[in-house]
């Protein structure tokens, strides 16, 4: 009978592990850039070309940095949420456009709404490069002093939005 | 009727050809290329997570070793590169990642499992080893045993 426990004992801590295993999720890579100051860059704004936008911008707020595309479609599961965000003035919400056509993102928010207090333009994705973009949507929230404090990879769900990013703002903004 | 065949494969290929898409042009430098594949061959892609950035034909991996290129055109050691990689997107970028307490499972983890199947099969053989034995038979079993070989032999 002994000679049997030990092999179900390794095999249930297998089942155990394997079990963790499954609730994760692959895409979620712990981020560097949490708790380091948000890189510094300086692009045109997508509603005014001849205006830029920079993260020293909003100093002194708690924001969000959501980064988003037309040709996602991800970014269109979480965008209500966005939208609604925005209507309670929580929190300011600025986008960066990430490797999107001008007229596609203009149309984008036409179609959908924009929750944005201005989208910023990364055509190239080198902005992206610098925040370690690899999964549009992802979003940033970024303290008083410019610092980000969490990154959210994927589509905000309304879970990640009342139990992480919300009470996170709140915190920040005391 | 072969002429006609022949006339269709030829225009089968030239039909390739000219849908076919215009090779990307050569890097300038191959020892740049050559470099930038080097580097990229120990960076994951983070779009396709089993593939390496120089296999990778996500968009995110093209622009990033685009970055590798301009990097080493700005003069940056493979260890600059690495670590720009690194700060921006963690150390899952790397295949083969660095030895920190974090790290040490990871690294230390099939040295463990190893040791612990060494351990286990040298039980097993030495506690088989003290079974293998022949049993040696008592007076009386030895006995009965002679009398069952001299009955089958009369």
């Amino acid at each position: 009978m002994k000679r049997f426990l030990i092999p179900l004992a390794v095999f249930f801590g297998l089942v155990v592990f394997l079990a963790i295993g499954l609730t994760l999720n692959p895409r979620d890579v712990p981020s560097p850039l949490k708790d380091k100051a948000a890189p510094a860059f300086s692009v045109p704004q997508l509603a005014a070309a001849d205006k830029s936008f920079s993260p020293a911008d909003m100093k002194g707020k708690v924001w969000l940095f959501n980064v988003w595309a037309s040709w996602c479609v991800s970014c269109r599961q979480e965008h209500p949420l966005l939208v609604a965000l925005s209507k309670e003035g929580k929190v300011p919400v600025v986008g960066l456009n990430y490797k999107d056509q001008g007229a596609d993102a203009k149309n984008w928010l036409a179609r959908f709404g924009d929750p944005y207090v201005l989208s910023a333009v990364d055509a190239d994705g080198r902005v992206g490069i610098d925040y370690g973009v690899y999964g549009v949507p992802e979003t940033y929230v970024i303290d008083k002093v410019g610092t980000i404090r969490m990154k959210h990879t994927g589509p905000i769900t309304q879970e990640s939005l009342q139990k992480q990013i919300l009470p996170l703002v709140a915190e920040l903004s005391k | 009727m072969k002429l006609h065949t022949l006339l269709l494969c030829c225009s089968l290929l030239f039909t390739g050809a000219a849908l076919a898409k215009e090779a990307a042009p050569m890097a300038a430098d191959i020892e740049v290329e050559k470099r930038m594949v080097a580097i990229s061959e120990e960076l994951r892609c983070l779009v396709c997570q089993n593939e390496s950035l120089s296999g990778s034909h996500a968009e995110l991996a093209q622009d990033l070793r685009r970055e590798i290129r301009t990097l080493i055109a700005q003069g940056k050691t493979d260890q600059e590169i690495l670590d720009f990689m690194v700060a921006r997107y963690g150390d899952f970028v790397r295949y083969r990642p660095p030895m920190k307490p974090t790290t040490w499972l990871l690294w230390g983890g099939p040295f463990l499992l190893m040791a612990g199947g060494i351990a286990a099969l040298i039980v097993f053989l030495r506690r088989r080893a003290k079974e293998d034995h022949a049993p040696v038979l008592s007076e009386d079993e030895r006995r009965r045993a002679a009398a069952l070989l001299d009955q089958s032999n009369s």
